[in-house]
Formats: structure tokens, C-alpha cells, sequence
């Protein structure tokens, strides 16, 4: 009879196995993306990157160069907020639609289920809204821009269109989730809809919904920025020239103001929250 | 700024911070700011040329390009963007890892690392090491090493300390309270953080070629701007199912592993 070995570990050829996968999955992977981190220590291309990490000091703050930058972050800025405006107003009616509680047709009914013509409804709404956020901003804009030409509107939409689907999906789920006996018990007393919506569910959850659409709009702001590089404008694009011109001073300062941006939409948006908290 | 970082605001001190009207007006005059100052163009954006021209575009959009020839090359690219974002997600997650438990003071770099969006990123790339996937995964890695390595320190410090308290006392090095104390304790959540980030990865590698760092984006991009919408519209098609195969993984990971 054989004695069991003194340390064997039942797990053990399944992790080797694990292992072994994972490290062809990681050599298939490398093969794919082309990893060559040799490429980052060459002479050559080593020289290019520091000499123009090299021109990132002194940033570039003449006032020539700041007056186009500041017009450039207020656009982006601008462009984040009519995007998240326009996707605010078409997601709160989906978001009605979406909201099961709402439904006049399941009143009364056992089970609460809407009518055939409503559930029908509710699921082209959702499907819509499914397609909308799941196509990138950044190839709505592209599309766009194909269609409306270079500008702040193809942004502008491109934020609108996946954010609305983003916002109906969020303040459908917030809205179900809130204890549905207020609304019904509203909607049993005959209030309207709209009635039903102020008096009973809003009071529950405008915390939750304000926090995120303000968290969206700091989303927003981040994504106006790489918008404004396929020809929206703004600081993106600003961006793009200056790197395309190698000027290492104005990326820095370009890059500053950003973070600067997303600082200060961080600051508004704590506000907010605390002034409805 | 002698306060506590946790003590009460001073409302008394300022009462309109917490008060709802002067944050709606914010809001107003922001919006309105922001509309009168774009030229949007609405009227001309919804006028009989523009809507007839975007009809037709949509219609070619809807006539994707299905020959087996170019179906192949999408899915060679569909895979060159799943592998940028693994191997991005990868890299960011010992990237990450090695900063919250090596380096933990290093905070304020993951802040930079974070705020600068994946696309910038691969643009600052390109320079360094030229056009191709390589760059868009270097680009993940970077931008993912910020939010992974802050998601990973909260998650060590918030870790109860009673395991690794107990192997300290009974004499246990740093290495071996990591392995025995720490990482247990932490690592659903780590690997749940990981596979959320992923997610948002594959999303972000998708776009990330419009800039010319490989996969699906660059294929976009290039057919976009020789008006093959046919073909641009295979490559969209591409990207959902791509990322609603991942979000179906990931999906399923993390059920397995809750």
C-alpha cells in the first residue's frame, strides 16, 4: 500500500491547469496588441518622448494662448450641459413610461399586470433605450459629424442621445425600487399621474436621482473633452492641434485646465448634492 | 482650516449652501449660459436638407457589409480590442496592486492618472511608441492603473485589521500577513473591482482606435471618413456584440464568485 504523499494539495491541478491557460490566453494576448515594450526604450524614440516631455515645462500661460483657452473650456463645459439638458428632457418621460408603479391598466388588477397594449409599449421604450446608451458617445459623434458637419451640435447630440438612454434606464430603476404603497395608494384615490408622480414618488427618491444626474454630468464634462477631439470643439480640439504640432507647452497647459475643469465640476456638483441633501 | 475632515459643515455660517433655490438658479443660469453661448444651429439641424440627408445616411447605416472577407478582418479587430482590453485591465490590476501595498503615498500620481480620459492618453502615446494597439493598451493600463489602485487602497484600508494584527503579534513578516491576512480578506472585492473595470475597458478600447490605436475604433474611423457606411455600420454591429458578450461574462464571473 502506498502512503498518501504528505503535503498534497487537492486543489492543486486545477490551478496548474488555470495557470497554464491563463499564460497562453497572456502570450495570445501579447501577440495581438503587439506588445513590444522595447519600443519605449529605444534610442530613438526615447529621444523624441523626452524632448517632447521636455517642452511640457513651462506650460504655456501667455494671455494670447489663455484667452483661446478659456473661451475653449467654457465651450466644453457648455457643451456637457446642454448634452445632459437635452438627454434630462428625453429621459424623464421614457423613464415614466418604463416605471411598472405608474401603470393605470394594473390598478385593481391581481398580480398588477398592465395591459397587453402597455407592456408593449414599455418594452419598445426600453429596447430603445438599450440601443441609444449602447453605441458609444464617441461613435455618435462621429456619426454626426458625418451628418450635421464639425461642430458643437454633433457633440451636443452625441451626449444627448447615449446619456438620455443612460438617465431613463437609472431613473426607471431608482423609481421602482422606491416603496410603491404612496403611488398606489394615490392612484387608488384617483389622483393622476403626474399627481401621483410629485406627491409620491418624487419625495422618496429626488435625493438618489438628483445625486446622479449631477454624477452623470461630471461624466459628461470628462466625455466632452475626447468629443471635442473628432471636431466638436473646445478644449479637445485644442488638444489634438497642439499635439499634432508637437507643442509639448500648450498640452501641458491644455491638459492643467482640463483637470482644473473636472475639479471645479466636482466642487459644483458637491454642492448641489448638499444644497438638496 | 483647523476642522476635522469629518466634522459637520458650518451651514450656520453659510445658510446658503444648503439651501435648494440659490443651487436651482446655479443650475438655470448654467443651462441658459450654455445654450445662448454654442452655435448649435437647431433650426438648420432639423431643416429639409439636413433631415433628407440624414435619412439616407441612416439608410445606409442599416445595409451593413456582410461579405465573409470583411466580416473576418471585423472579427480580427473585434479580437485585437477584446486583447487590448484584458491585457490593458491586466497590467492596470498588478500596476495597481503593487502601488496600494508598495507605495501607498503615491495617491496624488493616481489622481493624474485617473483624470486623464484613456483617449488622451493614447494620443500622448502615439508619439511614444507610434500607431497601433499597442499604444491603446498602454493607454487603458495607464489610465485604469488610477482608478484600480485607488479602488484597491480603500479596499485595504478599510480591511478589519483583527487577522492581520493576530499574525503580526505571533511574529509573521510583511510578506505573510499580506498573504495570509490581507489578500484573502480583500480579494472579492478586488476581483470584483477588476472585472467592473474591464467592462468599462472594453467600451473604452472600442473608441480608442478613432485616434489610431488599433481594433475596432481605427477600422471605424477609417471607413467613416471614406463615407462606407455599409462598412462602418459591420463595425458598430462588431462593438455591441462584443461588449454585450463581455457584459454577459462578467456577468456570469461575478455571480459565480458572489
Amino acid at each position: 500500500m502506498n502512503a498518501p504523499a504528505r503535503h498534497h494539495d487537492p486543489a492543486l491541478p486545477g490551478r496548474l491547469c488555470s495557470a497554464l491557460i491563463g499564460l497562453a490566453v497572456l502570450a495570445w494576448a501579447l501577440h495581438l496588441t503587439e506588445f513590444a515594450p522595447g519600443v519605449l526604450f529605444e534610442a530613438a524614440a526615447q529621444r523624441e518622448t523626452l524632448r517632447f516631455l521636455a517642452s511640457f515645462v513651462p506650460p504655456r500661460l501667455d494671455g494670447g494662448f489663455l484667452r483661446d483657452v478659456l473661451p475653449a473650456a467654457w465651450r466644453t463645459l457648455a457643451i456637457a450641459t446642454c448634452g445632459v439638458t437635452l438627454a434630462w428632457l428625453a429621459a424623464v418621460p421614457a423613464a415614466l413610461l418604463l416605471t411598472r408603479v405608474l401603470s393605470f391598466s394594473a390598478l385593481g388588477r391581481p398580480g398588477r399586470d398592465s395591459s397587453v397594449f402597455a407592456r408593449a409599449l414599455r418594452t419598445l421604450v426600453r429596447w430603445l433605450m438599450v440601443f441609444l446608451r449602447s453605441v458609444p458617445e464617441l461613435v455618435w459623434a462621429l456619426l454626426l459629424v458625418r451628418v450635421v458637419g464639425l461642430g458643437a451640435a454633433a457633440g451636443v447630440f452625441a451626449i444627448a442621445i447615449t446619456y438620455a438612454g443612460m438617465l431613463a434606464k437609472v431613473y426607471a430603476e431608482i423609481l421602482e425600487s422606491a416603496p410603491a404603497a404612496p403611488t398606489l395608494a394615490l392612484l387608488h384615490h384617483g389622483a393622476g399621474r403626474v399627481q401621483a408622480v410629485l406627491f409620491g414618488l418624487l419625495p422618496q427618491c429626488a435625493d438618489e436621482l438628483i445625486s446622479y444626474t449631477v454624477y452623470r454630468w461630471e461624466c459628461a464634462v470628462r466625455s466632452s473633452v475626447v468629443l471635442g477631439m473628432v471636431g466638436a470643439g473646445g478644449l479637445g480640439q485644442m488638444l489634438e492641434g497642439s499635439m499634432k504640432m508637437f507643442a509639448g507647452d500648450e498640452v501641458a497647459t491644455l491638459l492643467l485646465v482640463f483637470v482644473l475643469l473636472v475639479a471645479l465640476a466636482d466642487l459644483l456638483s458637491a454642492w448641489l448634492r448638499r444644497a438638496w441633501a | 482650516m483647523k476642522r476635522t475632515r469629518h466634522a459637520p459643515a458650518p451651514s450656520a455660517a453659510r445658510p446658503w449652501i444648503r439651501r435648494p433655490e440659490p443651487a436651482l438658479a446655479a443650475v438655470l443660469l448654467l443651462v441658459a449660459a450654455s445654450f445662448a453661448s454654442l452655435d448649435l444651429h437647431i433650426a438648420e439641424f432639423l431643416s429639409a436638407d439636413n433631415l433628407a440627408a440624414a435619412g439616407r445616411f441612416s439608410a445606409e447605416l442599416l445595409h451593413p457589409a456582410l461579405d465573409p472577407g470583411f466580416v473576418a478582418k471585423v472579427g480580427d479587430a473585434a479580437l485585437e480590442t477584446l486583447a487590448m482590453s484584458a491585457l490593458g485591465t491586466a497590467l492596470a490590476a498588478v500596476a495597481g496592486l503593487l502601488i496600494a501595498r508598495l507605495a501607498p503615498t503615491v495617491r496624488p500620481l493616481l489622481n493624474v492618472l485617473r483624470s486623464v480620459p484613456e483617449l488622451v492618453w493614447a494620443s500622448l502615446l502615439l508619439i511614444a511608441v507610434g500607431l497601433g494597439p499597442f499604444a491603446g493598451t498602454l493607454a487603458l493600463a495607464l489610465h485604469t492603473t488610477g482608478v484600480l489602485g485607488r479602488l484597491y487602497l480603500e479596499t485595504f484600508e478599510n480591511l478589519p485589521p483583527e487577522a492581520a494584527f493576530a499574525l503580526r503579534s505571533a511574529g509573521a513578516s510583511a510578506t505573510q500577513i499580506f498573504c495570509y491576512a490581507e489578500l484573502p480578506q480583500a480579494l472579492p472585492q478586488l476581483v470584483s473591482y477588476t472585472v467592473y473595470r474591464w467592462e468599462n475597458n472594453i467600451r473604452a478600447a472600442a473608441v480608442l482606435g478613432v485616434v489610431g490605436a488599433g481594433g475596432l475604433g481605427q477600422m471605424l474611423a477609417f471607413h467613416l471618413q471614406l463615407f462606407q457606411l455599409g462598412r462602418a455600420s459591420t463595425v458598430i454591429l462588431a462593438m455591441l456584440v462584443l461588449v454585450a458578450v463581455v457584459d454577459a461574462g462578467s456577468a456570469l464571473l461575478r455571480a459565480r464568485l458572489a
